[in-house]
């Protein structure tokens, strides 16, 4: 890496005697001994272990649940089903009142997606919890399911989740968050080309080298104490009091260095039930995402479908943007519908476009429920609108990095969500590109900077 | 067939910090009675080091080498709030709450050694290795472990501070969609150049020349891990990874690190580096959120740098080497029909 300490030099103080120095991490020595103390390096007396017993169906109706084989089976201690969960409809947000709950911790009348949780086994070792969990008979209804955004939003579509009629988000705006500035139908009208492209993605997993998951241990003084890999300590702190219906101090959550996360462990999904086991057993339990269940049942990122409609002038101004994004959550909220309303300010990327008309759909699908990923609700926008971006230099005949620099923002310039423009920085950006990899343009673009705007 | 050579460019800009609910993160940092500084949080670091940037944070503020400072995070029974680690908000949100909490220390490590050198606090400075003395007069000093050895034990006072970093909820207009979602951008340009094989659609990415803007580098060498590793996790997602292969049908998922794709050090692209600061107005030193947007212009990059190699457009991600091929005997197949 080599900093180019030539651009905005004036705007920084680089005497300083800690920032902006190379220290070695304090951490580092113990990452690379393996001395690093994880949630899952400790070990208790007594431990118990939790495993779930997962819908294998993408949608269905339960009709019955057995458990009577499962609690049989030697070393399980404890079953739990939904009718243990104190308040077992939840969504991560409502604390600050983003709502509706909508998700289940323990499926009781319906599952939404292959791989939903119905019944949780505590057993004194994980093969014991295993093989007690494929003795659990639930008996389901399958029901018409839908994996597609599109297909969902037909009037005929399955509900995905009474919470959620039409199967979309409902947003104080509708069922959709708009953005709208200038007179898009007038920037239209205006353009020498339009051109109009639709964009897509699937799901991806975040991946992190830790799984997901913790330990409780009650403290024997009705306080229970978790060790856990969450991103957010107080997230799960919050979401446990509520669905567990316990006091917040009675929960002590721990947390320190953890296996990466990209966003998988924003979601309080595996403490809540833990914590409530650890509970009703009066002894520590461990429950923690084998390699496939952080594959196959953790939040992906959501797959997107956007489709992005420009207006643009032969010498290259873009002029109007018209974008319909669709984020697919799967079957429940989680952060979805934030990562959506996230998108709608983004998508006029970096660059001053004078008339703007923004949707962006949240969608229910029977499909894994997505949550935030690493670039939540921007990623996807970004390949859109950078390969829309070179579709239209090309239309109009102009150098892909030209056309960029002729539309960038400035310092001052009005955003499409009505936020002016601050700290740019994408024409030096664009400029340090151009030298460092030998793209040629012309001079005036290199003389060119964020903080102005050439009369 | 051929190996066909393509370069396409690709500029982002990424928003640091979330205003969801409100976006609020606290520290509190307090001397021991030998002169170091703790600073409690309940912030979570994910392996990308925040640990050791809020040290570097707090030590810069109070005038101390940084290994003086520990950092005790991520529990809720010792550590003020945090919304989280997420939405590149770390560095920039709880490090501004480390840095009010360090400044208000400061003026109390201040005061305490004032008085032990019969001076006002106002003319003291900190010389950053660990004592405090007179402006202008360095030889009238006092070491900050005497400090807090006096205020600990003689003048029984605590030197500590509270930080809190608060950016207010905002309620997008719901006609406008006027709204405040985050506060500074980070910037990027990324140049990349692949070879695509049109017998098989295969893709390499032979190099990767990335310029980052990330407001101030407050740690270079952790800034570049964070960059030379999003770099690659873009390279990752334009090329390989899906939960679900054939989207929307859900068969075929991967279930281990065996069957979902990601590049391998075979894989690697020659990756450039370059930075460029243009502090923040609001962050700690300068700095912005860095984490996430590192990994995001690779992705279009890519994209474009394939259509120049071979003149065919895919626009779903992952861009397999099916989906190549498919694009390839379509685009031919176009071909012929116009030439008949």
């Amino acid at each position: 890496m080599e900093l180019r300490k030539n651009y905005f030099a004036d705007e920084r103080k680089d005497d300083l005697n800690e920032i902006g120095h190379s220290r070695p991490r304090s951490d580092a020595p113990g990452h690379v001994t393996g001395k690093t103390v994880y949630f899952a390096d400790r070990t208790f007396p007594d431990l118990l272990h939790l495993k779930m017993v997962r819908s294998p169906h993408h949608h269905a109706k339960i009709r019955s649940i057995d458990t009577s084989e499962a609690e049989k089976h030697p070393g399980v201690i404890r079953v739990l089903t939904a009718k243990d969960v104190p308040h077992n409809v939840y969504t991560i947000l409502i604390l600050i009142q983003v709502g509706p709950e909508d998700e289940t911790v323990l499926a009781d009348k319906k599952v939404s997606w292959k791989g939903e949780a119905v019944v949780a086994v505590v057993a004194t070792s994980e093969r014991a919890a295993q093989e007690a969990a494929a003795k659990v008979k639930v008996d389901y209804e399958v029901l018409p399911a839908v994996f597609d955004v599109l297909e969902a939003l037909k009037p005929d579509a399955p509900e995905v989740n009474e919470h959620h009629p039409g199967n979309y988000y409902h947003y104080d705006s509708g069922d959709h968050r708009k953005v709208r500035f200038g007179d898009v139908q007038a920037g239209f009208a205006a353009a020498d080309h339009i051109l109009e492209e639709t964009y897509s993605s699937s799901p991806i997993e975040q991946a992190p080298t830790e799984t997901t998951g913790c330990i409780v241990a009650p403290e024997g003084n009705d306080r229970f104490t978790c060790y856990t890999n969450t991103q957010a300590m107080f997230f799960t702190l919050d979401n446990a009091s509520i669905i567990l219906q316990m006091p917040g101090h009675k929960l002590h959550m721990v947390g320190g260095t953890v296996g990466g996360g990209f966003g998988g462990k924003v979601d309080v999904i595996v403490e809540p039930i833990a914590i409530l086991a650890a509970k009703l057993t009066g002894r520590p339990v461990s429950f923690i995402y084998s390699r496939e269940e952080e594959m196959q049942i953790s939040s992906p990122r959501a797959a997107e479908t956007i489709t992005i409609k420009d207006g643009v002038t032969k010498d290259g101004r873009l002029i109007a943007r018209q974008v319909t994004g669709y984020t697919d959550a799967g079957a429940y909220s989680r952060h979805s519908p934030y990562g959506a309303q996230k998108g709608a300010a983004h998508y006029p990327g970096p660059y001053t476009v004078p008339n703007v008309w923004i949707d962006t759909y949240c969608v229910y699908t029977n499909r894994t429920p997505s949550s935030a990923m690493r670039g939540f609700g921007v990623t996807i926008a970004d390949f859109a609108l950078e390969v829309q971006m070179d579709k239209l230099a090309r239309l109009i005949g102009m150098d892909p990095l030209e056309f960029r620099f002729i539309n960038a923002y400035r310092d001052g310039d009005m955003k499409a969500h009505r936020q002016p423009t601050e700290g740019a920085a994408l024409i030096e950006c664009m400029q340090e590109a151009a030298r460092v990899s030998g793209w040629p343009v012309a001079q005036k673009y290199l003389d060119m900077s964020s903080r102005t705007r050439e009369a | 067939m051929a190996m066909k050579h393509g370069r396409g460019v690709a500029a982002i800009n990424y928003p640091t910090g979330m205003n969801l609910g409100g976006d609020p993160s606290q520290a509190l940092v307090h001397s021991t009675p030998t002169g170091n500084f703790m600073v409690s949080l309940s912030s979570v670091d994910l392996g990308q080091g925040l640990k050791q940037v809020m040290a570097q944070i707090c030590a810069e503020t109070i005038g101390v080498p940084t290994e003086c400072v520990t950092i005790d995070t991520a529990d809720t029974d010792t550590g003020p709030h945090c919304m989280g680690t997420f939405a590149s908000r770390g560095t920039h949100r709880v490090g501004n709450a480390v840095l009010q909490a360090a400044q208000e220390a400061r003026q109390v490590m201040l005061e305490v050694a004032a008085e032990e050198l019969e001076v006002n606090a106002s003319d003291l400075e900190t010389d950053g290795e660990g004592n405090i003395h007179v402006k202008g007069a360095p030889q009238k000093s006092i070491s900050i472990f005497d400090t807090a050895l006096a205020a600990h034990f003689k003048q029984g006072r605590s030197i500590s501070g509270r930080g809190m970093f608060l950016v207010q909820r905002s309620y997008p207009d719901t006609e406008t969609g006027a709204m405040k979602p985050a506060t500074c951008y980070a910037h990027a340009c990324v140049v990349a150049d692949v070879e695509v094989d049109d017998e098989t659609g295969e893709v390499t990415v032979q190099s990767v020349k990335n310029v980052y803007e990330v407001g101030r580098a407050l740690n270079p060498k952790m800034v570049e891990q964070q960059l030379v590793g999003g770099s690659w996790m873009g390279i990752s997602h334009a090329l390989y990874e899906t939960t679900e292969p054939y989207y929307p049908n859900r068969d075929h998922g991967g279930t281990d690190f065996n069957q979902y794709l990601m590049p391998g050090p075979g894989d690697l692209a020659e990756t450039e580096t370059y930075v460029l600061e243009r502090p923040s107005s609001d962050g700690p030193y300068g700095a912005k959120g860095p984490g996430e947007m590192c990994a995001n212009p690779q992705i279009p990059a890519v994209a474009n740098a394939i259509f120049d190699a071979v003149g065919v457009r895919i626009d779903t991600m992952p861009i397999t080497p099916e989906r190549i091929l498919r694009a390839l005997r379509a685009k031919a197949a176009a071909g012929e029909g116009r030439t008949e």
